[in-house]
């Protein structure tokens, strides 16, 4: 099992549950660790169904956004799927003004991002 | 913590000359943000203040000043109970804001950049740019 700095990952049954490690994910070095530890979910792990679980965060820059949206279309290309939980108002409120929330298959809590695959 | 809360008589003001390093935002925004904590700003705001703050400082570093060691940013602050007003000031070449593509089209919904400008001019009760574009204006106030 790979070691993780930015998140916690748990697996659920075939789900992986992805939990961040940072309250606030803004600084450009910890967002570049993160997009590469997510995306060896995908890449090296060969995980499919993945629910990115937001409970632990208050902030995110668009940088992490960008991280998000490349992460999203790693998963679909690769016939996976990934949901997102447990995200606090003002957070959905930057994926409504950007209209990620149109892009991303956002929940509410993690047991009905899971049930939902 | 300010030892003296500010009032809308008297802002709690901040002036500071970041170098063009990542990172450095956070010479404005952890005593910004505890000055918003201890005059009382609602959570929502503080949230959207900070966003606003990060994203504009971070595009002055970044596309305005290219992290060139010899340039800086300026930012000036100023914070009452029911306004916050902040000024970044790059010393780049400057852009024109309207030239950001719509990063909420179809064709871009995807991009992975691009969306910084739009969170600032949402989450702010207003943002001016300057004509030449490497300044901005970014102000809050209360509901």
């Amino acid at each position: 099992m790979p070691t993780h700095k930015r998140i916690d990952v748990a697996k659920v049954g075939d789900v992986t549950v992805v939990k961040f490690v940072d309250r606030k994910i803004l600084d450009e070095a910890g967002i570049q660790e993160l997009g590469a530890e997510l995306f060896a979910l995908i890449e090296q792990d060969n995980r499919r169904s993945i629910v990115l679980n937001f409970d632990n965060v208050d902030f995110l820059s668009s940088a992490a956004l960008g991280k998000l949206i490349t992460l999203d279309r790693k998963v679909k290309s690769s016939q996976g799927r990934l949901k997102m939980s447990n995200i606090r108002p003002e957070i959905l409120e930057v994926f409504q003004i950007t209209k990620l929330n149109k892009v991303f298959d956002i929940r509410g809590e993690e047991a009905e991002a899971i049930s939902a695959f | 913590m300010a030892d003296n809360p500010a009032s809308a008589s008297d802002p709690w003001r901040l002036v500071v000359e970041l170098p063009s390093e990542r990172g450095s935002n956070r010479l404005v925004t952890d005593p910004l943000l505890a000055q918003l904590g201890g005059c009382g700003w609602p959570e929502a705001d503080v949230f959207a203040i900070h966003l606003a703050v990060e994203e504009a400082i971070t595009n002055a570093i970044v596309h305005g000043n290219m992290l060139d060691p010899d340039k800086k940013v300026r930012v000036s602050c100023e914070v009452s109970p029911d306004r916050v007003l902040v000024s970044i000031v790059d010393e780049g070449s400057g852009f024109d804001p309207a030239s950001v593509p719509d990063c909420t089209a179809d064709d871009r919904l995807e991009a992975p950049g691009g969306r910084g400008v739009m969170l600032m001019r949402s989450f702010m009760t207003r943002i001016a740019y300057n004509a030449k574009g490497n300044a901005v204006e970014l102000e809050k106030r209360r509901a």
